[in-house]
């Protein structure tokens, strides 16, 4: 504290309030209707308080209406494969290719750090037919995967790994070398276990990027065994207008987001540790 | 470091699976874009023949093209400017207060977690023309809400949920940079008479430019690349084209519309785009490394 201004505490702390109330109101919102019957949205506005509709919307959504399964389960399934599938991808393929670069002499070794690199460059988005194309002819569509195949490459996490495997001092291998370890020995015992924090803040980012890939499986899965829950979402509100089951969109939804916020929330120092190494 | 391992084939194996990948799903794509730019295809995609430069003649001569050029500039620097504005004026309020700091910092970070497609759907309904609460209340106070017609209200209605997303991002960085601003610089101003808005318009604000640089950088490319998701969950463009961002246009024209040759030479065109905005971020990060 550099000077005592009480009233501008109080301001900062409003503030902040009104931050936190502006951040949090969608998804105040999201949660009301969730609790409504789907008649509350014919007319007039959406409902501010809780309805009693909340254990009948809600088991209708996650066990299904009577005679029919409920979609969103399998689909809550499908996105945990998908992002685990991308989270330990990535950081398998990354752990892997930084370890040799940093640990080993060999011809190529810049130009196989570039084309790395490049990818860096290529977001998906950017190159999506192509990549469509390149997919459906090695008949990987609606399946798991092209899901998750096609987005495990990284260059973030590579360069992640590689700044942390280069801190590692000379002298550490050495003495690997000396008492006979080989490169395996090596990585197991001594690299994993040197790198695990960075690891498990790396998985923190990657679960989000993975659970939140949106029009990656709206173009790759047409069957709906293999829709994840974020793209689904957009699949309810493409009916007519007036047809929209505004609570049971608002269940998905918050189905969709509470996992990542979950691990945001639960793991919020390793989500800031990765964060801010991932970007520098 | 100087001690490497001597095995010769080691590291090609261990190289292999992530070359693999990017080869087959990102290098193999990115050329046949290359490629595709300079064919014109039938809609059937029975044959296509050389057309050379057409297809990026044809994009640049079109309306269409530079008014989503125009859209996405509109798009990206609003999002980027109300993004760290909001989350710098709330970084400073967090970084005075001492009591709760940590507290407003888990209730400001999360929207993180949530996918843009989603952000999109939550706003969407808070600005419904017919029952939303925010878009009644503008209604009551006399502003006539509908961005299902109106283009400019559909714009604010993405940006607001694009910035939405990405200010806990903004937030946690300038905070770690308001907190790495050493107190006794403070405190010497404030001993010289400096008021707060003093303090922080002359010291605060320039020390924290690395971090602002950084940022607006990082959000162009999140507002360029990660926002398709918002628009295709909401105006999926509209209404008219008042939506439709460079990225989003690629998607359309080559999956609705079909028109593989000019959605490939808007790839490619957008290629270039990132590949200057990776060089402008390195450079940043190496002249930032000289320090």
């Amino acid at each position: 504290m550099i000077e005592n201004r009480p009233w501008l505490t109080v301001c900062s702390h409003l503030v902040l309030l009104l931050g936190v109330f502006i951040v949090a109101l969608p998804v105040w919102v999201a949660l009301v209707a969730s609790t409504h019957p789907s008649s509350a949205f014919g007319s007039g506005s959406i409902p501010m308080w809780f309805g009693d509709q909340a254990l009948a919307n809600w088991q209708q959504a996650l066990v299904g209406k009577e005679g029919q399964a409920s979609d969103l389960l399998r689909m809550t399934v499908n996105s945990l494969i998908m992002a685990l599938g991308i989270t330990f991808g990535k950081i398998l393929i990354s752990l892997l290719s930084a370890y040799a670069i940093v640990f080993f002499r060999f011809p190529f070794r810049s130009a196989a750090f570039w084309v790395i690199f490049f990818t860096l460059m290529l977001p998906v988005e950017v190159r999506i037919v192509p990549t469509y194309e390149v997919v459906a002819n090695l008949d990987l569509l609606n399946s798991y995967t092209g899901l998750t195949l096609p987005l495990i490459a990284s260059a973030t996490a590579t360069f992640l790994f590689r700044q942390c495997f280069m801190s590692i001092p000379g002298e550490l291998v050495e003495a690997a070398r000396i008492d006979g370890a080989g490169p395996i020995r090596f990585f197991f015992d001594i690299l994993l276990p040197l790198s695990r924090t960075n690891i498990a803040a790396l998985f923190v980012i990657l679960f989000i990027y993975g659970w939140n890939q949106y029009l990656w499986p709206l173009i790759v899965t047409t069957d709906d065994a293999y829709y994840t829950l974020v793209m689904s979402v957009k699949r309810m509100l493409s009916v007519s207008d007036g047809d929209i089951a505004w609570n049971q969109v608002m269940v998905s939804t918050l189905l969709a987001m509470i996992p990542p916020v979950l691990v945001v929330i639960g793991m919020q120092k390793l989500f800031v540790k990765g964060l801010v190494e991932t970007e520098k | 470091m100087s001690v490497y391992f001597p095995q010769k084939y080691l590291p090609y194996l261990l190289l292999l699976p992530q070359l693999l990948v990017t080869a087959v799903f990102f290098l193999w794509p990115a050329g046949q874009a290359v490629e595709q730019a300079f064919y014109q295809e039938d809609a059937f995609g029975l044959s296509r023949e050389f057309v050379g430069l057409d297809n990026f003649i044809e994009l640049f001569t079109s309306p269409e093209y530079f008014a989503s050029l125009l859209t996405t500039m509109v798009f990206s620097f609003s999002v980027a400017f109300l993004g760290l504005a909001v989350a710098l004026w709330l970084a400073v309020m967090a970084d005075r207060v001492i009591r709760g700091a940590m507290v407003y910092q888990t209730l400001l970070i999360w929207p993180y977690a949530v996918a843009p497609a989603l952000a999109g759907v939550l706003w969407w309904i808070l600005f419904d023309p017919s029952m939303g609460p925010v878009a009644l209340a503008l209604d009551a106070i006399g502003l006539d809400w509908n961005h299902f017609v109106n283009g400019d209200q559909a714009m604010i209605l993405v940006v607001i949920s694009a910035t939405w997303k990405q200010i806990s991002y903004n937030f946690l960085f300038f905070l770690a940079g308001l907190q790495a601003i050493p107190r006794s610089l403070l405190e010497a101003a404030a001993i010289d008479g400096a008021g707060p808005s003093k303090r922080f318009w002359g010291i605060v604000f320039p020390l924290l430019s690395p971090t602002t640089f950084f940022l607006l950088v990082v959000n162009l490319v999140y507002a360029f690349f990660d926002t398709f998701g918002v628009i295709d969950a909401t105006t999926q463009g509209g209404p008219g084209q008042s939506t439709t961002t460079m990225v989003y246009k690629v998607f359309n024209d080559g999956f609705v519309g079909l028109d593989l040759g000019s959605s490939a030479a808007q790839s490619v065109v957008l290629m270039v785009i990132v590949a200057l905005m990776t060089v402008i971020q390195f450079r940043y990060i190496e002249r930032k490394v000289q320090y």
